[in-house]
């Protein structure tokens, strides 16, 4: 012991879909200090969004993120709606609510699955990505695609629910909800993944709120926001649902935060499904405007946040864009600190950052830059940790 | 006593504040040090989170905006700051505000404000060998109206 060894994860991560290094500075098993750097997927879309006429932009920031593609166009929407208080026209307001929160199922439902795979579980894997099909189908329903569905535009939707699909839906969604209500139930009484998921990668409250987290970071950690609760827009103030908060702070309680909010969301799409009233779903806006425009969207994966600011041409002046990962994955350094090389990759992963899915890490001896472990051997080391814990039957 | 009223009620006329809607409030700052002691007031004291900060190259200098979420009332109050050309140096809000450490990296590459007192101004985005001096999200045309070019137009 005694003697440091540096880590280096990354650029490419096995469970994580965009490339992001991490370097960690270990002491036999333990994590003494954490390094990271991104920017290896840095595609200038803030400076191309300015090259763009608005009606582009929307596209554009459909595909910065595969997996919650809805979220950057539901909050750049907002933000051109803001610059001059254009109004939605309710029916619109009510479909956006159905897509955003679709996504948040099947987003959530493939963070589990993940998280499963990693720690060895493959059980939790296989269900979770196999109940997730029948919410990509109900896009499929929607919008003809099962993702990048290009339904939103400023002051709109742009294709409408029609009767025929919404009872197509309820049917589909009547199955969706059994079974995550099954695996949800599953995840939170399984011995192991108590075991294994409990008590690690604790962000305290403080910490949280130092570093801003938002989402299903902050939540878990007792900090109760919720842009959909706190800053009601779309539908979300229209129908029941409740803010999953607790208190413990660790990757158990992330996880837990996910799946308990899954069930919340399949509650907003029904009742936005019933209560849906009929009229336009657009408001036809020539332009835009001048001036200042702010729009935010609770994604999958917390606060969304768009500016833009307009000078009256078809062109955005400015438009930063902030993802909730950029806020998140910065909390890792409080998180990650002290525990075992084998919960490392995992903790991680908890803030479910969003990364790709090739594998190049190694463990590299300083001193010689030889090679001692691959990325393969770290996830058998998070396995192997599963297994012993099984066969100890320590829970 | 609400937001806004909170903010004029403790620096005067040090603040010029703008109320946009109900829920979207802009305050400009006369100087660093006000928009420092602006966004600490709002951090620290009335527990607002600081969602993102925005540089924005215009003629005079970088405008960087502040954006706080005020969760509980439902508003986002936006601090502006000008730093002007062409020293563009700004002071950091690291010492009470871990949240802006990656912002202002950010922001230190791609506009070429220097943030005094950060502790770490690395690269966070471009690539280590990116060439020094060259500031990716500043306007070309105001580059070109600086050494006389003449304007391209659209």
């Amino acid at each position: 012991m005694g003697k440091q060894h540096i880590i280096p994860i990354g650029p490419f991560h096995p469970l994580l879909e965009e490339p992001e290094f991490f370097k960690f500075y270990v002491e036999g098993e333990k994590v003494v200090d954490a390094d990271v750097r991104i920017g290896y997927n840095h595609r200038g879309i803030e400076k191309l969004a300015e090259a763009k006429t608005w009606e582009q932009d929307i596209f554009l920031v459909e595909r910065i993120c595969g997996i919650c593609s809805t979220s950057h166009p539901f909050a750049f929407v907002q933000a051109a709606e803001d610059v001059s208080d254009i109004e939605v026209p309710e029916r619109a307001k009510y479909i956006r609510t159905i897509i955003g929160e679709l996504e948040r199922v099947h987003s959530h439902l493939l963070w589990v699955g993940l998280a499963g795979h990693f720690i060895g579980y493959n059980t939790v894997f296989m269900w979770a990505w196999k109940y997730r099909e029948p919410v990509l189908d109900m896009f499929e329903i929607i919008s003809g695609n099962r993702n990048h569905y290009a339904m939103f535009k400023v002051g709109g939707v742009r294709r409408d629910i029609t009767e025929d699909q919404s009872s197509q839906l309820l049917k589909v969604l009547d199955e969706a909800e059994k079974f995550t209500k099954m695996i949800t139930k599953a995840v939170l009484d399984d011995p192991v993944l108590h075991a294994r998921l409990k008590g690690i990668g604790v962000l305290k409250k403080q910490d949280a709120i130092d570093l801003c987290v938002v989402g299903p970071t902050a939540r878990p950690s007792g900090v109760a926001i919720d842009v959909r609760k706190d800053h009601p827009y779309a539908a979300y103030d229209r129908v029941p649902w409740e803010m999953i908060v607790m208190e413990e702070g660790d990757v158990f309680a992330k996880a837990a935060v996910r799946l308990l909010e899954t069930i919340e969301s399949v509650k907003i799409i029904r009742g936005c499904l019933k209560d849906m009233p009929k009229g336009p779903i657009d408001a036809e806006v020539r332009e835009v405007g001048v001036g200042e425009g702010i729009g935010h969207h609770e994604a999958p994966r917390g606060e969304v946040f768009h500016y833009v600011r307009a000078n009256g041409t078809n062109y955005p002046e400015r438009h930063k864009i902030r993802a909730p990962s950029y806020m998140n994955v910065p909390s890792f350094k409080k998180t990650v600190i002290g525990e075992s090389l084998a919960d490392a990759a995992l903790i991680t992963a908890s803030v479910d950052p969003c990364y790709c899915c090739t594998e190049r890490m190694a463990v590299v001896d300083p001193d010689s830059d030889r090679v001692l472990m691959t990325g393969e051997d770290l996830i058998k080391l998070s396995q192997k940790k599963t297994e012993e814990l099984r066969s100890r039957k320590c829970f | 006593m609400s937001i806004v009223e909170q903010i004029k009620d403790k620096f005067k006329d040090k603040v010029d504040v703008f109320v946009k809607s109900k829920r979207r409030v802009y305050v400009t700052t006369a100087s660093r040090e006000d928009g420092k002691e602006v966004v600490r007031y709002l951090f620290k004291e009335l527990g607002i989170r600081m969602a993102i900060a925005s540089g924005l190259d215009t003629r005079p200098g970088v405008e960087i905006l502040y954006h706080m979420t005020a969760d509980r009332d439902n508003m986002i109050v936006t601090v502006k700051v000008l730093v002007k050309k062409p020293e563009l140096k700004m002071l950091t809000f690291t010492d009470f505000m871990p949240a802006a450490n990656w912002i202002e990296r950010e922001i230190h590459e791609l506009l070429g404000v220097d943030f005094i007192g950060h502790p770490n101004l690395e690269t966070l985005l471009l690539p280590d060998d990116w060439e020094a001096g060259v500031f990716p999200l500043r306007k070309k045309s105001f580059e070109s109206e600086k050494e006389g070019i003449e304007r391209e137009y659209r």
